[in-house]
């Protein structure tokens, strides 16, 4: 058994298409402060996540933590970075 | 028959559902706590308004995994009344009782105030007491119930009569200046495919009395008294 602990950072985000109100007011915003290179901002979040578990379970639980909690199916998409 | 009200930490309208339900409809009423593993053999279940666990993650997504909801999903499922009011509809969506997702509002701004609701069916349990086209005075109050599905969801929606109301204004013109949060088709309230569970921006317990500036609210409740008092005849597909 290889338990082994790794830090995961999962980014969540609405998925295309779907309206982000608040990306589009900060991205006027940057426009008011005379940004205007910037074309278009999208928000996010994302979650710093510590799992301890084996290592080859390890891809299903965090698939598993994300579609049933961290993210919302119906409108978001999630990406997960290994940090460590 | 008999109403349960669920209360979770943050619920802030259960005491307005019980009062309604008790006080104005008549009817026998309970809470039921968040940590409940039993729905009190109730009749119809209430998800109230609020900020269950604070509105923490998303609302409604973590109120979704309460032992409550276990039983209210569990319940629905096999054809119980389920009934999600604001955040109780964020609720129902979260856990996937009810189709689409609640956003934040369009304009980004917590909106309270009285809207106007156009009734878009009356076969539904919640809506026999009701006519096609009827316009509902009712409040809203909230951040986020900005109704989001996609184009070909919302269409088989529509299809089946699952839009059961939509904002419009006073003269039942569903514009897009009637509606509050930028809710795609207008869209107010949902029922399921199977029409026992429904959810809605728009608090109709608060519609209740004169002096809360309308009684177009308890149209909804007397529309489920109906359903109870002769289940053969009305709202049943």
């Amino acid at each position: 058994m290889t338990n082994n602990s790794r830090k995961v950072v999962v980014h969540v985000r609405l998925k295309p298409g779907v309206l982000d109100p608040q990306g589009i007011t900060i991205h006027k915003a940057l426009l008011n402060m005379g940004y205007h290179d910037v074309e278009s901002v999208r928000s996010g979040r994302f979650f710093e996540l510590e799992i301890r578990s084996e290592a080859s379970a390890m891809p299903q639980l965090i698939n598993e933590v994300c579609t049933k909690l961290l993210a919302n199916p119906v409108i978001e998409d999630f990406a997960i970075e290994e940090i460590a | 028959m008999k109403f349960g009200v669920v209360t979770f930490p943050g619920s802030n309208c259960d005491y307005d559902a019980y009062s309604a339900l008790r006080h104005v409809l008549g009817g026998n009423v309970v809470f039921l706590w968040h940590k409940s593993e039993d729905l009190a053999d109730c009749d119809v279940v209430v998800l109230p308004g609020g900020f269950s666990y604070g509105d923490y993650l998303r609302a409604g997504a973590i109120a979704r995994f309460s032992p409550v909801v276990k039983q209210v999903i569990h319940f629905a499922r096999s054809g119980g009344t389920v009934i999600g009011i604001c955040n109780g509809f964020q609720v129902l969506t979260e856990c996937g009782l009810l189709p689409g997702a609640l956003m934040r509002n369009s304009q980004l701004r917590f909106s309270c105030r009285y809207v106007y609701l156009r009734v878009e069916t009356n076969a539904t349990r919640f809506t026999n007491a009701c006519s096609v086209g009827d316009v509902l005075k009712v409040p809203i109050a909230h951040g986020e119930g900005n109704y989001y599905h996609f184009d070909d969801e919302l269409s088989r929606l529509e299809e089946h009569g699952q839009v059961v109301f939509r904002y419009c204004d006073r003269d039942g013109r569903v514009t897009p200046e009637a509606n509050p949060n930028g809710s795609r088709h207008n869209v107010a309230g949902v029922v399921n495919r199977e029409g026992n569970v429904l959810g809605m921006m728009p608090h109709p317990e608060r519609a209740v009395e004169k002096i809360l500036g309308s009684v177009d609210g308890l149209k909804l409740f007397k529309s489920v008294q109906a359903f109870f008092a002769v289940p053969a005849a009305v709202g049943r597909s």
